[in-house]
């Protein structure tokens, strides 16, 4: 009895809770008679796309920054990598590849300043972070307006100048990723080439936690004292892992562009932070704990969960956004548990 | 010297009133088509932005949390809405409900802010985000789908409240109350001339209770006096009819204000005060010296929360219509950055920082769309650029907090005098 | 000044307490007169704080199951169970840290919690809590105290604008304005003052015993028990060696009080064969600007292969010393390292310069506690040396099987009590965790080991294998130590020389032999006549 609370317990509550409702959900499904095929292929696509949003979670958590809530400013750099390269008109995977080095340059840059920043305020970089995500989301907002595109696919079709509120990219690399060695099981479809890349990323990510440097982070992020003792620059460290994080949020959205079929830019990144952090946290991470695993496993259940509860949602409500309400309540449930087992002083 | 001391330790205000004042210039409009668009914002936010002063006195920070509040409030509209109550009776059923369900919500959220205490502004702000949801799942699905009710504001299938309600039938009722045939809206002049008498003489009560008849008494019963002559003046000129045709001041919403004013600074004098004070300087002597530091911190949660709750009504009863999914969700980034913009900081705020605040906040917003169609034939922009000035401010100001708060010299002492230790180590 | 009533104000009969099966103090017995000045003295974990914990029904104390003995108050026996209680019966306790709101004056602190209310309207129907705070009151109560005490202060200044002798008079008036107060507590009252305030305190110390209050001073700073103390217990290991009045003792008995303790373990092997004389490490005026361990220009020159110790009271400055030679607080002066000069202030460069650090701070300094035991062994050699990886290219992978082998090796060789190489150091004992520290230390290769306290804190056991290990490694592979640690049984076994340290500053440096009454008299800061 005890062994089973033990494995209970180390499996965690709010994953079993998480997982039961996913079953409670399919079982709904199959009784509403909707397309299963349908269903799993579209969690799979959504599981594959937000996976490196999530993965953009574990750099700063490493070095003790906690959760990256301006995780936003990787993805207007993404977006601004993205759409330079569907200016240029590249097409394929040229385009897509071209895109996202672009991403990791202005991800570079723009995660730079922000480890800047958030290295004078140690202790409370998730309240600051999540302050500046959005004023830099604004302040891109306003360079949207004047910013010099020319290809008629972004800047809206009447003034000729200002991008779009959604920018399609269906002419240009949707889906580059999700169809390359796609294949079928049955009715369910699997886009191989969506996860060998994001488990391509998760494995360079995987070899940079055991280099040198991920020892470096791990080290700072447990323990700043013991490392500064050990002769380690702590705020090089931060800078490092903050910036990752950033550029991880900035090729994650070029995935999940390409997949999706459209950027979303003015205030479309806003909410983008919560899921993913939600998910790394289901998957198990801690402020103090983070494992790739936790990133993988996490998003799979949140993003399995979103993708199946819609449909069902839609037809026990039909013309309502339960799911957009369920995602909320979810995320910042989560989230809300991890700060409240985080602890503050008790006193 | 004494003016430099001034200028910077008012530096974020001043730079915000040359804001405003560049902007006004810009867009060109009327300053008494801006005015009384600005009165009127200040009618709606100024009890929202008050509620943030108690937190940040008992050491929460900025409470992110009063979007919590809001809802209460919203909520409160939404139910006497559905039971057809109309006037003041409905202003006051709903600020029961929104007392009511303020308190228990008050009272969860502080227990949560408890548990993660250093984290309260960020534990905060995603209460506010968490709690929409379930706010949004009550009034889309729990009513109609669940209780069974019909009513024009439900949504047509039958489940679900509408996106907009149309609060017509208590619209101004607070702002037109008139008692004895007093109040009700009146044009600006008379507004200033009812105020400078009004606190003219509750100072000389004040005064003869306690005997004292200082310097500061006779100043500011003068600066009364001087208003009520200008205004005497002005309200016949032919060049501020203008002004005094668009400028309308409701009497009994801004003495109501005062009232809610007058409690805080009154409330901040008794022994609860007086520990939320001690509390938000120093938790940890407070607890050694026997005060209640985790019920004080629940009391002070609260009240903002009930006094956000009332606010968000006074916000409706003036604008008219209920945006009922999303009206409350920005309340916490626009009262924060309000108050910060009236010179008040993560550690300190006052009623000063509240009113200064509110005004230059309303201007700027109120301007910078007209400024930037101007200048850019955009007025898209002025609206983004609003919005980055709000989160900025909140974004700096809380950086300037931190920093503060790590160069603060008895913290380090203290340490000193603990450990041996410093108390951050290199 | 001395009352001579006959009761004593305060009894302390046979007071022991044990945390578990540890002892930390036993059979203390003490009477403490009106008017009196007692003061009680004794090293780290002699058990002071204990007993004050005890008079000051301290929660800490009531929840590891209360203490054993008497406590009589005028003769009347109590029992004590919370500062709420202690405070009832008349005792004030002056902390060590302050406890004063820095946002509020000085009246405000005084009256903190016991402000006089006014009842209004609101406070009839919503209870107490809306009574009005009565300020003016407040001022004429608190500064009517400051009078009281002597001192020349406003009740309306600022806390945090207050010099810090300034704040400890606010939390002595504190005390002194309840009302019963008759007993009060003063827990180093002067360890973080400039000389000049701190002889204002003594002076207001003095004048608290003319009041008729009985004062118990507790502190390491034996020439404050000789300028204003009455009389003078010395606590050692928990018990109470002697209490002596002030005058028929001196500053060189108490200190020898204080430190000399048997040895309870196993003896070292003595070193064969002599010293090479070249020299590993020179230090010239160095000053580490440690808070609480101020070191104020040290010189210091020490051979290679020795193992040099460096003792002195707590707060004196010993630990600054390993402390600066690390880089880990701002240092000045210079160092050379086998006659190259080491940059200061980099810790980066000492360990470069192939020195190893074993931190007297054990718990926020010595390791990463949700790191494993291999990985914590092997963090300082990956940083420093880049050992322990795999080249592939451009790429280096953590070398996980050299890390499991070396953390396999080191568990067997200090025989760390744990459920194997992955466990999480922060999941250890005290005495594993240290263990852990020292290993990790050593597989840097050190030329200089520098071990700060190593011993504080951990079981017996635990300290045998790591005193053994270090002059093994000694011995063996003729590392030079730098030994700093407040345990003068330790420094004699261990030591070839040993430098006692006061006030910053190198008092003298003694063979191990030297006697009980010469290390004491060395420690309470006298310089021998050579």
């Amino acid at each position: 009895m005890s062994v089973v609370r033990r494995k209970i317990r180390e499996f965690g509550m709010p994953r079993i809770i998480i997982i039961a409702f996913i079953l409670l959900i399919l079982v709904g499904a199959l009784l509403e008679g909707q397309d299963m095929a349908t269903l799993i292929s579209d969690s799979l696509v959504r599981v594959g796309q937000n996976m490196l949003m999530a993965l953009a979670m574990l750099p700063t958590i490493l070095v003790g920054a906690g959760l990256n809530m301006g995780i936003a400013i990787g993805i207007v750099s993404g977006i601004l990598g993205g759409l330079i390269s569907v200016e240029l008109g590249l097409v394929g995977w040229g385009g897509l590849m071209f895109g996202i080095l672009l991403a990791i340059c202005a991800g570079t840059v723009g995660g730079f300043i922000y480890s800047l920043l958030l290295n004078r305020v140690r202790g409370s970089e998730m309240l600051i972070g999540n302050y500046l995500g959005s004023t830099v989301v604004y302040l891109m907002c306003m360079f949207w307006f004047a910013a010099p595109f020319k290809n008629p696919t972004i800047i809206w079709p009447m003034g000729g100048k200002g991008v779009r509120t959604t920018i399609p990219v269906s002419d240009f690399f949707e889906k580059v990723l999700n169809r390359f060695l796609m294949f079928k099981i049955g009715r369910v479809t699997i886009p191989t080439g969506l996860f060998l890349f994001v488990f391509l990323v998760c494995f360079l990510v995987y070899l940079f936690t055991k280099s040198r440097t991920g020892m470096i982070l791990r080290t700072v992020g447990n323990n700043p004292s013991y490392a500064a003792m050990s002769g380690i620059h702590i705020n090089k460290a931060r800078i490092i892992g903050i910036t990752l994080s950033t550029v991880l949020a900035a090729i994650g959205i070029n995935v999940y562009a390409q997949s999706y079929g459209f950027y979303q830019t003015y205030e479309g990144p806003l909410t983008m932070a919560f899921t993913p952090m939600a998910a790394i946290l289901l998957g198990g991470a801690t402020m103090k704990n983070v494992k790739i695993r936790h990133a993988v496993i996490g998003t799979f259940l949140i993003q399995t969960l979103l993708t199946t509860a819609l449909p069902v949602c839609n037809q026990l409500f039909p013309e309502s956004n339960l799911s957009e309400v369920f995602r909320i309540i979810i995320s910042n449930g989560i989230i809300l548990y991890a700060l409240t087992q985080a602890g503050g002083d008790r006193r | 010297m004494k003016i430099k001391r001034f200028l910077m330790s008012n530096a974020v205000p001043i730079l915000f009133a040359f804001l405003c004042i560049a902007g006004i210039r810009l867009s060109g409009t009327p300053i008494a088509t801006i005015l009384s668009d600005v009165v009127n914002r200040f009618d709606r936010n100024i009890l929202l932005v008050l509620s943030l002063i108690i937190p940040v006195t008992c050491g929460l920070g900025m409470n992110f949390g009063i979007v919590l509040g809001a809802m209460c409030g919203q909520m409160g509209l939404v139910f006497v809405t559905l039971m057809n109550l109309t006037g003041m009776t409905a202003i006051l059923a709903a600020a029961l409900i929104g007392l009511v369900t303020a308190v228990i919500c008050g009272i969860l959220a502080g227990k949560l802010l408890n548990r993660t205490k250093g984290q309260e502004m960020i534990t905060s702000m995603i209460v506010g985000y968490f709690s929409n949801g379930i706010y949004q799942f009550i009034f889309l699905f729990l009513i109609g789908g669940v209780i069974h009710i019909s009513h024009k504001i439900i949504l047509s299938g039958g489940v679900g409240i509408k996106n907009t309600i149309d609060l017509s039938h208590l619209q101004y009722s607070l702002d037109n109350l008139k008692i004895f045939g007093l109040g009700g809206k009146v044009d600006v002049f008379t507004g200033i001339i009812f105020f400078a008498v009004f606190f003219a003489a509750c100072m000389t009560i004040s005064a003869l209770r306690n005997r004292k008849f200082d310097r500061n008494y006779i100043i500011r019963t003068a600066i009364c006096a001087v208003f009520v002559v200008a205004s005497l003046i002005m309200t016949g000129q032919e060049r501020f009819m203008m002004a005094k045709m668009l400028i309308r001041i409701p009497i009994p919403s801004f003495l109501l204000v005062t009232f809610f004013c007058w409690l805080i600074t009154w409330f901040m004098k008794t022994k609860l005060g007086q520990d939320m004070r001690a509390i938000g300087h120093d938790r940890d002597v407070a607890l050694a010296s026997g005060i209640k530091v985790d019920q004080t911190r629940i009391i002070a949660v609260v009240i903002s929360t009930v006094l956000a709750a009332w606010g968000q009504i006074m916000f409706y009863q003036n604008l008219g219509t209920v945006d009922a999914y999303y009206g409350h969700e920005k309340v916490g980034t626009f009262c924060v950055a309000a108050i910060l913009i009236g010179g008040a900081s993560v550690k300190k705020a006052n009623i000063g920082h509240a009113i200064l605040g509110t005004i230059l906040f309303h201007l700027l917003y109120n301007v910078s769309p007209l400024a930037s169609q101007k200048l850019f034939n955009d007025s898209m922009v002025g609206g983004y650029f609003r919005m980055t000035i709000c989160y900025g401010v909140i974004a700096v100001a809380l950086m300037l907090h931190v920093w503060e708060s790590r160069n603060s010299g008895l913290k380090e002492k203290r340490g000193e005098k603990k450990s041996g230790k410093p108390a951050k180590a290199l | 000044m001395k009352n001579t009533a006959a009761t004593p104000v305060l009894s302390i009969c046979n007071v022991g307490k044990a945390f578990g099966e540890n002892w930390v103090l036993s059979d203390v017995s003490l009477d403490i007169m009106p008017g009196e000045i007692h003061a009680i003295c004794g090293e780290n974990g002699a058990g002071k704080s204990t007993l004050m914990n005890i008079l000051f029904g301290m929660p800490v104390i009531q929840s590891t199951g209360g203490y054993t003995g008497k406590i009589l108050i005028d003769g009347e026996e109590q029992k004590i169970t919370s500062p709420e209680q202690a405070i009832a019966k008349g005792i004030g306790m002056v902390h060590q840290e302050f406890m004063l709101v820095p946002g509020f004056t000085v009246g405000e602190n005084i009256k903190l919690n016991r402000e006089p209310l006014l009842s209004s309207l609101a406070s009839r129907i919503f209870g107490s809590r809306l009574k009005k705070v009565d300020f003016a009151k407040i001022s004429s109560e608190s500064q009517h105290t400051l009078n009281r005490l002597g001192v020349e202060m406003q009740e309306s200044s600022m806390i945090e604008t207050l010099p810090v002798g300034y704040m400890q008079f606010a939390e002595i008036a504190r005390e002194i304005d309840k009302e019963n107060t008759k007993v009060l507590i003063l827990d180093e009252p002067t360890a973080v003052l400039t000389e000049s305030e701190a002889e204002l305190v003594l002076n207001i110390v003095q004048h608290l015993s003319d009041m008729g209050i009985a004062v118990v001073l507790i502190t390491h700073r034996i020439q404050d028990i000789k300028q204003v103390a009455d009389t003078v217990t010395v606590l050692r290991d928990g018990k109470n060696v002697r209490t002596v009045a002030v005058k028929d003792i001196s500053e060189g008995e108490i200190a020898q009080l204080m430190v000399g303790r048997d040895l309870d373990l196993t003896a070292i092997e003595k070193r064969s064969g002599e010293l090479s004389g070249e020299i590993a490490l020179t230090t010239k005026n160095l000053v580490v600007d440690m808070p609480g361990e101020q070191v104020n220009g040290v010189d210091l020159e020490i051979r290679k292969g020795e193992i040099f110790g460096i003792g002195g009271l707590a707060g004196q400055g010993k630990v600054g010393i390993a402390n600066g030679l690390m880089g880990n607080y701002p240092t000045e002066g210079e160092i050379s390292v086998f006659g190259k000069p080491l940059k200061l202030n980099s810790p980066k460069d000492s360990i470069a310069a192939k020195l190893a650090f074993v931190s007297e701070d054990r718990r926020r300094m010595g390791f990463a506690p949700n790191l494993s035991i291999g990985e914590n062994i092997a963090a300082p050699s990956m940083v420093a040396h880049n050992r322990f990886f795999k080249k592939f290219g451009f790429f280096e992978q953590v070398d996980e099987k050299a890390v499991r082998e070396t953390a396999e090796k080191n568990i067997q060789e200090f025989q760390i009590k744990c459920t194997g190489p992955d466990q999480p150091v922060g999941t250890l004992s005290g005495g594993n965790q240290q263990k852990v520290c020292v290993a990790s230390a050593l597989e840097l290769s050190p030329d200089i080991l520098l071990v700060s306290e190593p011993t504080r804190g951990i079981d017996v056991g635990a300290k045998n294998t790591v005193l053994n290990t270090i002059s093994q490694i000694n011995r063996e592979k003729g590392v030079t130590v730098i030994f700093t640690s407040s345990e003068l049984a330790e420094l004699r076994q261990m030591c070839d020389r040993i430098a006692i340290v006061s006030q910053g500053k190198i008092v003298e440096i003694m063979k191990p032999d030297a006697s009980d009454e010469e290390f004491g008299l060395a420690m309470s800061g006298e310089r021998r006549e050579a």
